[in-house]
């Protein structure tokens, strides 16, 4: 047998169909379909006085145009509070199309359908709504100010407030030796993938039956979800994720209002039917996140070790909060890093304002709670003049004490319980790559010449492979193919080359032969779907286990077939092969054959399963009690909670003394993330998600003014990183493998952008000595921080 | 109806006659002369590898090579083409699948994720590469500067197109041209 298929840098099968340009991105699909352009708010908060369709019906290729009052009653409803908690007593959702009232700019009002979006805009442009403009409720404090509410019947704009504490915090902080108390905040940014949203539904009046394909991280949810609202039968319903143009968290949101919308104009119109975001609707009506504002107390001894942390924060969930508390949950675990805590409190007020709703975007609140766990650190060291490595090998968890429950409550209800990891090492390689030790010199050095350089660092855990489950299927088709399916879905994470390795490593075959299929309910109904990098510890193990069960029926057939005991068998090179003696061997695809008995011989392959070419035991039947025909096996992994990766980054930037510019050079990441199925590809995640931090610390903002408009709404405003903006990124692993699955796989989707924020604002304020407490910074925000230090000293 | 008049007398809605040669192919269709030539590729010549990142020209996606130079096709009307000739990612790659040495370069260096903006960044870096055929680091960075990826984090992006200007330079290939059969194998793995 070849070497091990797991951990090798293979390259991905998914790439020469992408290469070409044969992807099938969902707006290259239903080309005849109409298109539908959805009439939106352009105010933060106003009551529709009236809807008038003005000429709008005159416009060439116009199909039909629906506003609330249009709908069947069951699509009236709010959209589902996706994640209820026990804490979240306010909570409200949109409507598919607003009722009488919009609370944010890019708001549904109204949908036009026509024959293409030319005549689509056309048609909406004509539409007259009359509103009557409230004020705006924007930024989380104004909120708390509660002076004007987003939602009437909710005056203090608070839908939630949570509160979990272990030890006693306040009584620690206040006995320790010192104590500090400041303030952080994140600004709002958006997960912004390249491909926006969109969605396409095809009703087959002939079947009754409907297929919807959508730009989906959830295709089993969305599936569900719009047969609920349309009165179907899952049986009637079949939604495909296709090849997606980028996720980061947005498109776990669902259902969007058009993915309900959509295919209940195409059942109503007996025609396709497709909406194809534009970006400035991106921008404005796909969720954001990020916003939270931190008041932090610490206490802690001469070393720096942390005593007591109590952190009171508020996140802005912005209009309605589909998603529950998951985001501000996470912030309020995760914020805790590698260090040992034992006494820590934390409470949250999740606050409605007139701005787009807030969902995860990769990170999903830890980049919040890591930047003010960082920070904290990084100004105990200052105000003992340590050295902030130090300060942080102090406060670590080591890898003795491992596994460690902290006694809180993590997103899934389960127990915030890190499973592995080794702090004190992740860090001795990070100073390693970036050469810590050596940064004073060159730091002296740049100063000699009137440079001002920088370093900082930052470290964080992060709870992956979140449940319920996720599942596989594995199939040895008589051809020798081997078909590999689970339900989440993809958005550039090679997975299908990923869980090709793991289905082919186990079962011997050539990496080619097998076929990986994701996010397709026709082929695997059951999933949970694609986010909290969960795909290669969740889905990864259910197909290794599937696979496994394959394997096991493989010998089981082949042992008898060859008449070896099954021990003494293994398989290889696409074959059931006698240990020590390869020639004695079946292949796998006629144990494919043989493990369906056939009547029919509809080609030579299939003669050796007839009933009188290999008649059996005549006394038993020919499907084994037990048994069923197919090589094939479906399996499910459900951990009992999540499990941890971890790592660190350290950055050294240049700031510029004039323009205050920030030129970032040596970037260096530790990860652990346990068994790496595919380093090229964990690496890639690492590099995309390194950039993401970037852009989140130094240029991208949603920057709403007071009356709740977005000012930057495209790409020439809101500043996503080229490739002039991002640094080179030296990456060291560090392999620790998860206790809790099979394959010790711990997630890496979202690590790479966790602790950018963190990092460069500490480079920053290590470069020009001014406090760095809010992100990001853009060079003017630094250059009259600048002014402001040196007129105050 | 309101009706846009323009000076030539053509109205916003009329449909007009656009013929274009499309990776060495001679296509025309009837459209409105308002119509973007994204959307005339995408949409009426089916050809859905230009994609459509943000439509006001910053993303890149929607590059394509217009007489050799690359252009932004969602910033360009599908009339102003007539009787020109058009690349699309679609024609880079041999007949018989054997990629592009672009994009061959970007398979081996990781250098795409979810693949949406993979063929703005493969057909700009042909346009680059026909410009600047020996070009340093710094240049690469440059001359990809012009398109948004949301994925990558640009490393293999640049990586790719240091390998492929190498291999087109010893090649002395013209990086706009289709791949002949059998000049590249499909789905070649490198050791890493
Ligand atoms: S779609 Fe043309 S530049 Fe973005
Ligand atoms: S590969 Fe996804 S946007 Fe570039």
């Amino acid at each position: 047998m070849t070497t091990s298929l797991l951990g090798a840098p293979v390259a991905r099968s998914e790439d020469p169909r992408l290469l070409r340009g044969e992807g099938r991105f969902v707006d290259d699909l239903g080309h005849d379909a109409f298109e539908v352009a959805v009439v939106r708010s352009p105010h933060a908060h106003a009551r529709i006085v009236d809807i008038d369709l003005g000429d709008a019906l005159e416009v060439d290729g116009l199909i039909s145009v629906y506003t609330f009052d249009d709908l069947p009653e069951r699509l009236r409803e709010p959209l589902p509070l996706l994640i209820p908690h026990p804490s979240l007593t306010a909570g409200r959702t949109q409507h598919v199309l607003a009722d009488g009232e919009v609370n944010h700019v890019g708001e549904a009002v109204a949908l036009v359908v026509a024959e293409d979006r030319y005549a689509a805009e056309d048609a909406a442009e004509r539409i007259m709504v009359d509103y009557d403009p409230l004020p705006a409720v924007v930024g989380p404090e104004r909120a708390l100010q509660a002076d004007q509410a987003v939602h009437d019947d909710i005056a203090d704009n608070v839908a939630a407030h949570l509160e979990q504490e272990i030890g006693d915090a306040r009584a620690a902080i206040a006995d320790a030796a010192h104590r500090l108390s400041f303030r952080l905040d994140i600004e709002r940014s958006a997960s912004t993938p390249m491909e926006t949203r969109g969605t396409y539904a095809r009703w087959d009046a002939d079947d009754q039956r409907l297929r919807l394909y959508s730009s989906t991280q959830a295709p089993t949810s969305v599936r569900a979800a719009v047969a609920a609202y349309l009165g179907l039968d899952l049986a009637q319903v079949e939604c495909i994720a296709p090849d997606i143009g980028g996720g980061f968290g947005v498109k776990i949101m669902h259902p969007w209002p058009e993915e309900i919308l959509v295919p209940w104009v195409a059942r109503e119109l007996g025609h396709d039917v497709k909406f194809t975001e534009d970006r400035r609707e991106h921008f404005v009506s796909a969720n954001h996140e990020r916003a939270q504002v931190h008041q932090v107390e610490v206490g802690f001894d001469d070393e720096g070790r942390v005593l007591g942390l109590d952190v009171e924060f508020v996140h802005d969930h912005g209009a309605y909060i589909p998603y529950g508390l998951i985001v501000p949950i996470i912030t309020s675990t995760q914020l805790i890093g590698p260090y040992k805590l034992e006494n820590y409190r934390v409470t949250f007020d999740s606050v409605y304002t007139n701005t787009t709703p807030v969902t995860p975007y990769r990170g999903a609140g830890r980049p919040q709670g890591c930047f003010v766990m960082e920070r904290t650190i990084d100004r105990i060291a200052a105000h003992l003049g340590r050295d902030r490595t130090e300060v942080r090998a102090a406060n670590f968890l080591q890898p003795e004490e491992l596994p460690y429950d902290f006694g809180l409550v993590f997103q899934d209800g389960r127990a915030y319980r890190y499973d592995s990891g080794d702090f004190p090492g992740s860090l001795s390689k990070l100073k390693e790559l970036i050469d810590w030790d050596g940064f004073a010199a060159r730091k002296a050095a740049a100063a000699a010449e009137g440079r001002l350089l920088g370093i900082g660092l930052a470290a964080y855990v992060e709870g992956t492979g979140v449940g319920p489950y996720e599942g596989g299927h594995v199939l040895v088709e008589p051809n020798g193919s081997v078909q590999v399916s689970t339900g989440l879905s993809s958005q550039g994470q090679g997975h299908q080359t990923a869980f090709a390795q793991i289905a082919a490593e186990e079962l011997g075959v050539d990496l080619a032969d097998v076929k990986v299929v994701t996010g397709d309910t026709r082929r695997f109904p059951y999933a949970v779907g694609t986010f909290a990098s969960r795909a290669a510890v969740m889905s990864g193990n259910a197909i290794h286990l599937a696979a496994r069960k394959v394997r096991e029926k493989a010998l089981r057939i082949a042992s008898e077939a060859l008449e070896v005991d099954a021990e003494d068998l293994e398989l290889a090179d696409g074959k059931v092969r006698v240990k020590g003696s390869p020639d004695t061997s079946i292949d796998l695809n006629v144990v494919a054959t043989m493990s369906n008995p056939l009547r029919y011989a509809f080609d030579e392959a299939a003669r050796i399963a007839t009933q009188f070419t290999q008649p059996g035991d005549p006394n038993a039947p020919p499907v084994a009690e037990g048994e069923a025909p197919g090589l094939e096996a479906t399996d499910y992994y459900s951990p009992i909670h999540s499990t941890f990766a971890n790592g660190m980054h350290a950055v050294e930037v240049e700031v510029d003394p004039d323009t205050s510019d920030v030129r970032i050079g040596r970037y260096a990441v530790v990860h652990d993330c346990g068994t790496l199925v595919n380093p090229r590809i964990v690496e890639g995640q690492i590099f995309g998600g390194v950039a993401q931090g970037v852009g989140g610390a130094l240029y991208e903002r949603m920057a709403y003014d007071e009356h709740g408009q977005l000012q930057n709404a495209s790409f020439m405003d809101f500043l996503m990183p080229y490739a002039t903006e991002v640094p080179r990124v030296d990456v060291d692993h560090l392999e620790t493998p998860s206790p809790l699955n099979p394959l010790g796989i711990k997630g890496a989707g979202e690590a790479g952008v966790i602790p950018g924020a963190a990092a460069i604002a500490a480079a920053i304020e290590d470069a020009t000595g001014v406090v760095i407490d809010a992100m990001p910074i853009s060079p003017s925000q630094l250059h009259a921080r600048r002014l402001d230090a040196a007129s105050t000293t | 109806m309101t009706t846009n008049a323009t000076a030539t007398g053509i109205d916003a809605h009329d449909r007009v006659e656009v013929t274009v040669t499309v990776n060495g192919v001679p296509r025309s269709s009837q459209v409105q002369p308002r119509r973007l030539l994204s959307d005339f590729l995408r949409h009426d010549l089916r050809l859905t590898g230009t994609h459509v990142g943000c439509e006001h020209g910053v993303c890149g996606a929607c590059t394509v090579l217009l007489d050799g130079a690359p252009v932004r096709s969602c910033l360009t009307f599908a009339v102003s083409v007539d009787g020109h000739e058009l690349t699309t990612i679609e024609g880079l790659a041999a007949a018989d699948g054997g990629l592009h040495p672009v994009q061959q370069a970007f398979r081996d260096h990781h250098g795409l994720q979810c693949g949406f903006c993979t063929p703005g960044f493969v057909v700009s870096a042909c346009g680059f590469l026909a410009e600047h055929p020996d070009p340093d680091d710094e240049q690469i960075r440059e001359g990809m500067a012009g398109n948004l990826c949301r994925c990558t984090g640009y490393t293999g992006i640049l990586g790719a197109v240091r390998q492929a200007a190498d291999e087109l330079r010893a090649t002395g290939d013209d990086p706009r041209q289709r791949t002949r059969d059998g000049a590249t194998a499909s789905g070649e793995e490198v050791s890493s």
